[in-house]
C-alpha cells in the first residue's frame, strides 16, 4: 500500500457517524475485551500464586498477603509502620499532610513518642520509617534499621534470646534486587509468620 | 543512583529500536508481522466501508478524531453509571452519581486518567476493562496519530509531490494509524508487561475480593478484605500510554499494583519509553534525523534538571519529622522498597510524560519537589504525553522560530514554509488560554466559599487547587490528593479543564499545519535559520523557561515555592 501515489479525492468529512461507531465498538471489543481478558487468563495459569494476590495460608485458613500489611498489636510481633488508613485494603490511603501542615508534625510527635517507649530506645534514634505513613495505608516492609530497633522487645516478649530473634530478622531481609533495584527491606508478615513458627 | 542510571539507559535504548518501529507502522511499511495483522485490519476496513488507501484532510482527520472521541465519551459514561446493571461485577459495587461518571469519562478519554475516585471500591471489573483499558490503550495511539498528521503537515502533507499550491493536502487516514497504532505497537507490549507484571505480584484473575483472618487477633482486625481482579493488564495499559490512571486509589504505591523493585523499574520504563520513542521517530517518519537530534537535546536536558532537582529534594528530611527521628530521607506518603530515590525519580518522570501515575503521595513531598511535578506539567512537553508531548513540542519550535526570526530580521520559515501572522496568533492563542484556564479556575476555586475542599492550611492549601487544574489541563492526572475532589465544584471544573487542554491543544496545530501545508515551499537556503543546530536548541529551552515562569511564576510562590521557603527559614 503505498499512500504517497494513491490518487482519489481526500476525505475532508471523516467519514461520518457510520464509520466512528462501529471502529468505536470493534476496537473497544478488542482492547477492552479480548486484550485484557487474554492478559489475566495467561498470567493466571503461568504465575497462579501472584495472580490470586499472593494469599498466605496457615493451617488451611487464608491469613493474609505478603503484599498487604496487617495490624500487629501484641509484644510478640513485630509492628508495621503506621498507616493512614488503618490497615484496610477497600480504604487505601497516604495521609496526604503536607510537611508544613502542623496536623502532621502533632502526629509525628505522638507517633515518635510511643514507638520510643515501646521499644525503650531515644526518640532521635528511630528509623523514620516508623513514624511515617507510607503512601498506600499497606506497606508491607520494614526497613532493616525499623525492625532491629523492635528485636529486644519482641524477644523479651518471647521468651527467646535476642540473637535467635536476630537470625531470623537477617532471613528475612531482603536485599536490593541485582545489587542497585529499590531498597533492603524485611516483610513484617512473613517474619511474624517465622517467629510463630519457631515457637510451634 | 546506579538505579536512576540504569532505568533511564534501558529506556533510551529500548526507545530507539521502538521509534523505528514507530515510523514504519505509521508509514504502512510491509513487515513480516503482516501475516497476522493484515486480516484483522481488512476485516476492520471492510465493516466500517472504508477505503484505508483514502487519505484526510486536516479537516477530514480532526472531524473522524473528534466523532470517534464524542462516541467513546459518552459509551464510558453510560457504563460507569450503570455498572451495578452490567456483568462482571464480583464485589457488587454501586453505579456511579452521574458527574463523578462524567468526570471520569472524560477523564479517561482525554488521556488524563485524574481520578475522584478510589477504583477497588468504586469500579466494576467490567468498567475497568472496557471503560478504562480500552480508553487507556486508544487515546495514546489517537494523539500519536494527531503528532503524525501534523508532521505530515509541516513537510507537505503526503501528497506534497503532486498537489498545487493551495490545495488541500493528504495528512494520513485517522482511522487507518490509530487502528495500525494499537494492534501493532501497543497491545503487544501490554501484553508482555502485564504478564511480567503478574510474575511479580500483580493480581491477574477474575475471582472477586479475596477475605483473610490475620494473625493477632489482639490487634482489632477480625477480618481483611483484599481486593484483587485483572488488575496486570490494566495497570499495563496505564504505564504504557501516558495515562496513569491506576486499578487502586494509591495507585502505584500500593503494593498490589507495585509490588517489588523489580516491577518499579518496569513501569518507570514503561512510562517514559513511548514518549521517548516517539521523539526517536520523528527522524526516520520524516526523513530528518537532525530533527530529532534537536528535540531529543531540548527534551533530555529539561529532563535531567527536573529529575536532579526531585532526588535532591527528597533526600532532605521532612520538616514535620526533624528531631523527632533519625536524619534521613523524607518518608511520609513513601513505600520503604521503593525509598526516597525510587520515588523521586518516578514523580520527576510520571509529570514530565503526562502519565499522572504516582509510586508516592505527591502531597507529602518537600515543597521543592512539590515544584518541580508543577513545572514539568506547565512545561508538560519534556518528553510530555504520548502524540501529544510531541505536538506541545512543536507549539514552542514554532514559536521560538517566529521569535527567533523577528530578533535576526528574517522572516520565520518552517522547513521552507513561511510562518505567518495567522499561524502565530493561533499558537499564541494556545499559551493564552493555558493560563486563562488554569489560574481563572485556581482563582475562583479559592474565592468561592466552601468549594476547594483542601486539606492543608496555608500556601500548601493553594498549591493544592492550583496543581488539580493544571494537572487537569496538561492532561497529567496526578494530584495532591488530600483534596476533597468528589464534589460537583471539582467533577465539572475539572471535566472542563481536561477538555480544554485536550481538544484545543491538539486541534489548533493540526489546523495549522494544514495551513502551513498548502504554502509554496521554498527551498531552504544558507540564509534559512537554521533550527536543527544546539544555538536554536538553547533558544528554544529559553523560549519554553520565559513562557513558563512569566505566566506561572506568582502562582507557585504563593505555593509550593513560598511554602518551600518559610520551611527553611524555620
Amino acid at each position: 500500500m503505498n499512500v504517497a501515489t494513491y490518487k482519489t479525492e481526500l476525505d475532508n468529512s471523516g467519514g461520518g457517524l457510520w464509520p466512528a461507531l462501529l471502529w468505536s465498538a470493534l476496537l473497544v471489543v478488542i482492547c477492552g475485551l479480548i486484550y485484557p481478558a487474554v492478559a489475566t487468563v495467561a498470567g493466571g495459569l503461568l504465575f497462579p500464586q501472584q495472580a490470586r494476590g499472593s494469599l498466605v495460608e496457615r493451617d488451611g485458613k487464608i491469613v493474609g498477603s505478603r503484599l498487604v500489611a496487617q495490624p500487629f498489636a501484641d509484644a510478640r510481633y513485630f509492628q508495621p509502620r503506621p498507616s493512614a488508613a488503618g490497615y484496610d485494603p477497600k480504604a487505601l490511603s497516604g495521609s496526604n499532610l503536607a510537611s508544613s501542615n502542623p496536623a502532621l508534625r502533632e502526629r509525628v510527635t505522638q507517633d515518635s513518642a510511643a514507638v520510643a517507649a515501646r521499644e525503650g530506645v531515644a526518640a532521635e534514634s528511630l528509623p523514620s520509617d516508623l513514624v511515617t505513613t507510607s503512601g498506600s495505608g499497606i506497606d508491607p516492609h520494614l526497613s532493616p534499621a525499623a525492625a532491629q530497633v523492635q528485636v529486644a522487645r519482641v524477644a523479651r516478649a518471647r521468651g527467646l534470646r535476642a540473637d535467635q530473634v536476630e537470625a531470623l530478622l537477617h532471613q528475612h531481609t531482603q536485599h536490593r534486587t541485582l545489587g542497585v533495584l529499590g531498597q533492603p527491606r524485611v516483610n513484617v508478615l512473613e517474619l511474624n509468620l517465622a517467629l510463630d513458627q519457631l515457637q510451634r | 543512583m546506579a538505579e536512576i542510571l540504569l532505568i533511564l539507559a534501558l529506556s533510551v535504548l529500548l526507545a530507539w529500536p521502538l521509534g523505528h518501529y514507530l515510523a514504519r507502522v505509521l508509514k504502512g511499511t510491509p513487515s513480516r508481522s503482516d501475516a497476522l495483522f493484515v486480516p484483522i485490519e481488512s476485516t476492520i476496513y471492510n465493516l466500517l466501508r472504508i477505503d484505508p488507501r483514502r487519505g484526510m484532510s486536516w479537516r477530514g482527520y480532526a472531524l473522524a478524531f473528534l466523532v470517534s472521541n464524542a462516541l467513546l465519551c459518552v459509551f464510558a459514561w453510560l457504563v460507569f453509571m450503570f455498572q451495578h446493571w452490567l456483568p462482571l461485577n464480583p464485589d457488587g459495587i454501586p453505579g456511579m452519581r452521574w458527574d463523578l461518571a462524567l468526570h471520569t469519562a472524560i477523564s479517561f478519554i482525554t488521556n488524563t486518567n485524574q481520578q475522584h475516585y478510589s477504583g477497588q471500591a468504586q469500579l466494576s471489573y467490567l468498567s475497568q476493562m472496557v471503560g478504562i483499558v480500552s480508553l487507556q490503550v486508544l487515546t495514546p495511539m489517537m494523539g500519536l496519530g494527531i503528532a503524525a498528521a501534523i508532521l505530515r503537515g509541516l513537510f507537505g502533507g503526503l501528497n506534497a509531490a503532486t498537489a498545487q499550491e493551495g490545495e488541500e493536502r493528504n495528512l494520513g487516514n485517522y482511522w487507518v494509524d490509530v487502528t495500525r497504532l494499537s494492534l501493532r505497537v501497543f497491545l503487544p507490549l501490554s501484553l508482555v508487561l502485564s504478564l511480567a507484571l503478574t510474575s511479580q505480584g500483580v493480581p491477574s484473575t477474575f475471582a472477586g475480593a479475596q477475605t483473610a483472618q490475620p494473625i493477632d487477633a489482639s490487634a482489632g482486625m477480625a477480618e481483611q478484605t483484599i481486593p484483587v481482579g485483572p488488575v496486570a493488564a490494566m495497570v499495563a495499559t496505564k504505564q504504557l500510554g501516558t495515562n496513569g490512571g491506576g486499578w487502586y486509589g494509591p495507585n502505584s504505591a500500593v503494593p498490589l499494583e507495585n509490588p517489588t523493585p523489580l516491577a518499579n523499574a518496569l513501569e518507570i520504563i514503561a512510562i517514559v519509553v513511548l514518549p521517548i520513542a516517539v521523539v526517536f521517530m520523528v527522524g526516520p517518519f520524516t526523513g530528518r534525523r537532525r530533527l530529532t537530534a534537536l528535540v531529543f537535546g531540548v527534551m533530555a536536558t529539561l529532563s535531567v534538571v527536573s529529575l536532579g532537582l526531585a532526588q535532591w529534594s527528597e533526600y532532605q528530611p521532612n520538616a514535620a519529622v526533624a528531631g523527632l527521628a533519625a536524619p534521613g530521607p523524607n518518608l511520609e506518603g513513601k513505600e520503604v522498597r521503593f525509598g526516597a530515590s525510587g520515588s523521586a525519580l518516578w514523580a520527576a518522570v510520571t509529570t514530565q510524560t503526562s502519565n499522572g501515575s504516582v509510586n508516592a503521595m505527591h502531597d507529602s513531598l518537600n515543597p521543592l519537589a512539590g515544584t518541580v511535578a508543577l513545572v514539568n506539567m506547565l512545561i508538560n512537553s519534556i518528553w510530555g504525553g504520548i502524540g501529544c508531548g510531541l505536538v506541545g513540542h512543536l507549539v514552542f519550535l514554532l514559536l521560538s522560530i517566529f521569535i527567533a526570526g523577528l530578533m535576526i530580521g528574517r522572516t520565520p520559515e518552517v522547513f521552507g514554509r513561511k510562518l505567518e501572522t495567522g499561524e502565530v496568533r493561533l499558537l499564541s492563542f494556545l499559551i493564552v488560554l493555558q493560563s486563562l484556564v488554569i489560574l481563572g479556575f485556581t482563582a475562583l476555586a479559592l474565592v468561592i466559599p466552601g468549594v476547594a475542599a483542601n486539606s492543608n492550611p496555608g500556601l500548601h492549601g493553594i498549591a493544592q487547587v492550583f496543581y488539580e487544574y493544571t494537572s487537569a489541563y496538561a492532561n497529567n492526572g496526578s494530584g495532591f490528593e488530600g483534596l476533597g475532589d468528589a464534589s460537583y465544584w471539582w467533577n465539572l471544573s475539572a471535566s472542563a479543564t481536561l477538555l480544554l487542554g485536550r481538544y484545543p491543544c491538539l486541534l489548533i496545530p493540526l489546523l495549522v499545519a494544514g495551513r502551513l501545508a498548502r504554502k509554496r515551499q521554498a527551498p531552504e537556503s544558507a540564509g534559512s535559520l537554521n533550527i536543527e543546530s544546539a544555538t536554536f536548541g538553547a533558544t528554544m529551552i529559553a523560549v519554553i523557561v520565559l513562557i513558563t515562569v512569566l505566566s506561572y511564576l506568582p502562582a507557585l510562590v504563593l505555593g509550593t515555592v513560598g511554602e518551600q521557603l518559610m520551611l527553611a527559614g524555620g
